[in-house]
């Protein structure tokens, strides 16, 4: 028995001494606020406070903390309540994963330093990485921490569009939310997977029955037993991916057989019955599409998961009668989304209901796959969203949901499943790989004549989001600018690869990195400022996209436009000191899916005891669609935003809203919450005979109408429940009006557009080749700004994944599978950014609102690029650009 | 019994004779643990002298489980600012409040940051045995990576700086590809005695470019002379003859060698 200080308390763990004090807290102690993000002390979201050191908890023995005080983001000190109030007040949590390291790291430092400066927060937090918000909001929240915070006041009615509203779910992921492994059913079974060590190998299992006998171990299961059909997809027509490979296996890190272990038995996977031959793998698209190269699957000839398309006008010709032309290729890494939570989650049945809760961005579309692949009704599945600790597109995808999901089915006992930093790494979806080339030629005037593109993407070994990729990336590839004529292909490929899928900007930030870093070489050649350039050609309001659809409310102009002072502050800054140099890059980017359905839908009730609920099922995976949705409801139904009760996600309570991507969910379910709510108000109107100007006031039983003098009440426990079980409500459906593209790309691919343009200032050091960023100024339109506190954070949180994938993020199998080698930005990485927030209003969008989620990562990386260009000459044309990679480019070894 | 926490020393090397695995800060024994740190352990932490920096007639004496941030927070002489520097530098804060002097040093990795500074101050390590305690110059105590001069029954007990190793001034460099928590591509220590505007004695060694950190002579003998262009005569090609660097993920060999030079040039001028 170890006894110690938990928070205050006396409390004693019967526990092995040598015990990971994460574990014993979060498993024998109930305090899962502490999040496990690595094992390896790499992430610091399990930070711990030991008589006032901060400490990793799963780098430290229980044995250590014996007669000592361990302070944990549950604890309630001065110090803790007064970051709690800053986090909240700046908007410093996103997902909230790495909160309550975050807020023990600087607990520790404020415990010591009561007004620290930034510079020394930055330093104090450099030991907790945050995959979602630049760590700008956090830094500025531990500074106001030391100052004294003011606590911001909460919108009236009807003046929450806009607002800078601080999260609504904010105050759990201050406190330490529940994530995928933080809800636990007494005497769940422990999943693990036994997964391929290598990318492609045959394998044959043996003694099964002698293993499931062992003591601790409940079941095994594999391919055969999976119920229903063993192939899934986001894209159900190209279903290609086993929940559980039969052999061979694919990729490395496919799950080829499940152990499930009783509670608390030791979950030794070292003996696991199985034996592997390796066979020969294709590791890239250019093996893969080799002449005689062996087919990954054989209804996919050349290895060819598809190819996008997109060809308007004669781009031959149009670069044949061109002033100037320039030619490029360039190559990307495998990018890895490196959210601080790892997959996790439980499954149990409830009667004959199948329930998972799980962290993912699409609990409709995990219900439909998961309940194929066991074989159920989807009426008898039930998908409950956990609080997600970052996604960034992985988690569209189905994980561990069927696995936990098979082993509840088939053993009829709760199962729990979390998987470990590398397990997460090699088995879930990363960023494609691109091979880019083409050439983009102009007239003697600057202007745009035409483009070429070819660009072949890594897929992996399964479909995944290689079809939106390979569709996104044509149709996106000219950037904001008018291109009369463009032949632009897209080809996704298969390899033994990891699989590649959906990760912010669907291979568009890819596509971004070749053109814009072209686009620079072009305006050279014309001799126009790059600025001036991109302004010259930016579409505007009636111009014909290369999809040939007239475009309305563009706003890449004025975002470009408004980076004009900075641009020539910038300059004159460059030219101040060696090195120095200034890149700017645009985007654009439609929002939702390409040509293809996607709607969502919203249901606002009234209860008869007066309560207003509205049921979001948009998971909110930090980008906050739990505050803004509500937020949008609340001014198209004339209440207070806390007047509203929020229920969900969870697939028995809401509606479907789809999934968590694409930019979609401010635009597409913010449209959908603002019809349900025009139509509850609608109705409440009518049954109160009273005007649209009419002030609406729930109260007990009752609801209010008033209308100038004139003062209606509905007596709401008078009225009948209608079928959705309420005194009132509505429920409407948005779906953005699209038309499929032809075989040439032309069509209406999205209804809406997002546009931006970033500024990057920054030094490289002539002799290291090392970059540092100076600072970032990123003008982004986003129609309407319905948050801008939250739409700050997901500017700077894109911004740092666009650095990371700029400058050190590359993914290798087998090599990089933790987060040491694999290196995504820290506090001490990501410059100051100035966001300056565009509003051209989309008559599409809800208020006008357009999506932002996606774009804010893609003009990064290229801008970065340019201004490494502008301050050395070098030209890089692989990311990341390393040092190494940097200073070879600089003296033209590369 | 897996989990030992023995307070005297001849527990600790009855222990360490009958094969358990030391655990000092767990930094780097729990990352390679996969879910259960198996025994049987010994956990160094209560042992009387093993933490803590002390004075004495020889010089300095660091426990073996002195932490980064107790090296990093200690008053010493102006010599050890490179010791200091990159006790800064070791993983974040919570690794730099876990992680031990001793256990850096065992762990043997060849990106080891508190080597360089290390070598550069004449650092000697003290290992306790049943039989005696034996001093070992760190040089000799570091094999390769992941190798060192421990015997079977041997403990590291203290990092001995020699009073002769403490004059001068000295600056520690790493190079990573991000700002922190980051495992160096390369890194250099530089201690200089400076007299009368004249560089007397200098000592250099460089991290993450051979299979141990490695002191450089041939750059020392260059950099003794006038303080006046002391950085200009690191000579590059000097640096590289005396490293084998390896091509890995986060850096090219060529370049760690070119790096090197340039951290070394830095360090001078930083130190001065």
């Amino acid at each position: 028995m170890i006894r110690f200080r938990l928070n205050g308390k006396e409390v004693a763990a019967e526990a092995p001494p040598a015990e990971r004090l994460s574990l014993t807290l979060r498993e024998r102690l109930g305090k899962t606020g502490t999040k496990v993000g690595c094992d390896a002390g790499d992430c610091g979201a399990c930070t711990v406070l030991v008589d006032g050191w901060a400490t990793c908890a799963c780098l430290t023995p229980l044995a250590r903390v014996e007669g000592r005080e361990v302070t944990t983001v549950e604890a309630e000190t001065p110090v803790l309540t007064r970051l709690r109030a800053a986090f909240l007040a700046e908007g410093a949590a996103q997902c909230g994963i790495c909160t309550p390291g975050m807020l023990m790291a600087a607990a520790e430092l404020l415990e010591r330093r009561p007004q620290p400066d930034e510079a020394m927060v930055r330093q104090a937090l450099g030991g907790v990485l945050c995959r979602c918000t630049g760590y700008a909001r956090i830094v500025a929240a531990v500074v106001a921490a030391g100052q004294g915070v003011a606590a911001p006041e909460a919108p009236a009615a009807g003046r929450a569009v806009g607002a800078a509203l601080p999260r609504l779910d904010g105050a759990a992921k201050v406190a330490g939310d529940l994530f995928g492994d933080d809800v636990v059913p007494a005497g769940a079974l422990v999943v693990k997977a036994i997964r391929s060590p290598h990318p492609h190998a045959a394998f044959r299992l043996g003694d099964l029955a002698g293993f499931a006998a062992r003591p601790g171990v409940a079941a095994v299961f594999t391919a055969a037993d999976i119920p229903g059909r063993n192939a899934f997809s986001v894209i159900p027509p190209f279903a290609d991916q086993p929940a559980i490979a039969a052999s061979p296996a694919r990729f490395r890190g496919e799950c080829v057989a499940l152990v499930a272990f009783e509670p608390g038995a030791e979950t030794d996977l070292s003996d696991f019955p199985v034996e592997w031959h390796p066979l020969p793998a294709l590791h890239s698209p250019a093996e893969a599409e080799a002449e005689d190269a062996p087919l990954i699957h054989p209804n996919r000839p050349g290895n060819l998961l598809i190819e996008g398309r997109v060809r308007r006008g004669d781009a031959a010709a149009a670069l044949a009668a061109s002033a100037h032309v320039v030619e490029g290729s360039f190559a990307t890494a495998f990018v890895e989304h490196a959210y601080i939570e790892p997959e996790a989650g439980a499954a149990w049945l409830e009667g004959d209901t199948l329930v998972i809760r799980a962290c993912t961005q699409a609990p409709g579309m995990d219900r439909e796959e998961t309940a194929a692949i066991l074989g159920l009704p989807v009426d008898r599945l039930r998908i409950i969203p956990s609080a997600v600790g970052g996604g960034f597109g992985s988690k569209l995808d189905v994980s561990l949901q069927p696995l936990i999901g098979l082993v509840a089915l088939k053993t009829g006992r709760p199962a729990r499943m979390a998987y470990t930093r590398g397990e997460s790494m090699a088995s879930t979806t990363k960023r494609h790989p691109a091979g880019m080339r083409g050439r983009i030629g102009c007239d003697a005037t600057g202007r745009i004549t035409g483009m070429e593109f070819e660009g072949r993407f890594d897929t992996g070994a399964y479909s995944s989001w290689g079809p939106t990729v390979a569709n996104r990336v044509p149709v996106h590839v000219s950037g904001p600018y008018r291109t009369p004529a463009i032949h632009a292909r897209a080809r996704a490929v298969h390899t033994h690869g990891p699989v590649s899928g959906a990760f912010r900007g669907f291979g568009v930030p890819q596509a971004a990195l070749w053109q814009e870093v072209l686009y620079d070489r072009l305006a050279g050649k014309a001799g126009i400022d790059r600025l001036e350039f991109r302004i010259l050609n930016a579409l505007r309001d009636g111009d014909t996209s290369p999809t040939g659809n007239a475009l309305q409310a563009v706003g890449i102009g004025p975002c470009l436009e408004a980076l004009r002072p900075s641009w020539r502050r910038g300059l004159a800054w460059a030219q101040e000191g060696k090195g120095r140099g200034i890149g700017v890059a645009s985007c654009w980017y439609g929002c939702g899916n390409t040509a293809l359905p996607n709607p969502s839908t919203i249901r606002i009730g009234i209860t008869h005891a007066g309560e207003v609920v509205l049921h979001q099922g948009a998971t909110d995976i930090g980008q906050g669609s739990n505050t803004v949705i509500p937020q949008i409801a609340a001014d198209a139904l004339g209440l207070p935003v806390g007047a509203l009760r929020l229920v969900g996600p969870d697939t028995a309570l809401t509606p479907d809203a789809g999934k968590t991507s694409a930019s979609r969910q401010t635009y597409v379910t913010g449209r959908a919450a603002q019809k349900a709510a025009l139509a509850l108000r609608a109705a409440v109107l009518r049954l109160a005979n009273a005007g649209e100007g009419s002030v609406l006031t729930p109260a007990p039983g009752r609801l209010l109408v008033t209308e100038g003098t004139i003062r209606r009440e509905i007596d709401l426990r008078a009225l009948p429940a209608d079928p959705r079980g309420y005194a009132l409500s509505a429920e409407e459906s948005y779906d953005p009006p699209t038309r499929p593209l032809d075989a040439d790309g032309q069509g209406i691919p999205y209804a809406v557009y997002g546009y931006g343009a970033q500024l990057v200032e920054l030094e490289v050091d002539p002799a290291l080749g090392t970059v540092r960023l100076h600072r970032i100024t990123a003008a982004h339109d986003l129609g309407r700004v319905i948050n801008p506190l939250l739409a700050r954070g997901q500017i700077e949180g894109g911004i740092a994944q666009g650095i990371g994938m700029a400058l050190m993020e590359e993914y290798l199998p087998g090599r990089t599978e933790n987060l040491h080698d694999y290196l995504i930005p820290t506090t001490g990485d990501v410059p100051p950014i100035d966001p300056i927030l565009i509003e051209i209003p989309d008559p599409e969008g809800p208020f006008g609102a357009k999506g932002l989620g996606e774009h804010v990562l893609i003009p990064t990386a290229p801008a970065i690029l340019n201004a490494i260009r502008h301050a050395t000459g070098a030209e890089i044309a692989r990311t990341p650009a390393l040092p190494h990679r940097i200073l070879a480019a600089m003296e033209g070894r590369e | 019994m897996d989990y030992l926490r023995p307070d005297s020393l001849e527990q600790a090397l009855a222990a360490a004779a009958g094969g358990a695995r030391v655990l000092a800060g767990g930094t780097d024994l729990y990352p390679l643990a996969g879910p259960r740190l198996k025994g049987p352990v010994m956990d160094l932490a209560a042992l009387p002298g093993i933490t803590g920096i002390a004075e004495g007639p020889e010089g300095l004496r660091i426990g073996a489980c002195t932490s980064w941030t107790a090296i990093a927070e200690a008053s010493l002489p102006p010599a050890t600012r490179a010791l200091q520097q990159a006790a800064l530098q070791v993983g974040g804060r919570q690794v730099q409040n876990a992680g031990t002097i001793g256990g850096n040093l065992c762990n043997a990795s060849p990106a080891a940051d508190g080597v360089p500074p290390l070598l550069v101050l004449g650092a000697k390590v003290e290992l306790a045995s049943a039989t005696g305690t034996r001093l070992l110059a760190l040089e000799d105590f570091l094999l390769g990576p992941r190798r060192v001069d421990l015997r079977p029954g041997e403990l590291l007990a203290a990092v001995l700086l020699p009073r002769a190793g403490l004059a001068g001034v000295s600056a520690f460099g790493k190079l990573g590809a991000r700002a922190h928590l980051v495992i160096s591509i390369a890194s250099a220590a530089v201690r200089l005695e400076v007299s009368g505007g004249r560089i007397e004695a200098a000592a250099v060694a460089v991290g993450a470019c051979s299979p141990v950190p490695r002191r450089l002579p041939s750059v020392e003998a260059a950099l003794c002379g006038p303080v006046e262009g002391a950085a200009a005569r690191v000579d590059p090609a000097a640096v590289a003859a005396a490293l084998a660097p390896i091509d890995d993920v986060r850096a090219s060999a060529a370049y760690r060698l070119r790096a090197a030079a340039e951290l070394v040039r830095r360090a001078v001028e930083a130190a001065l």
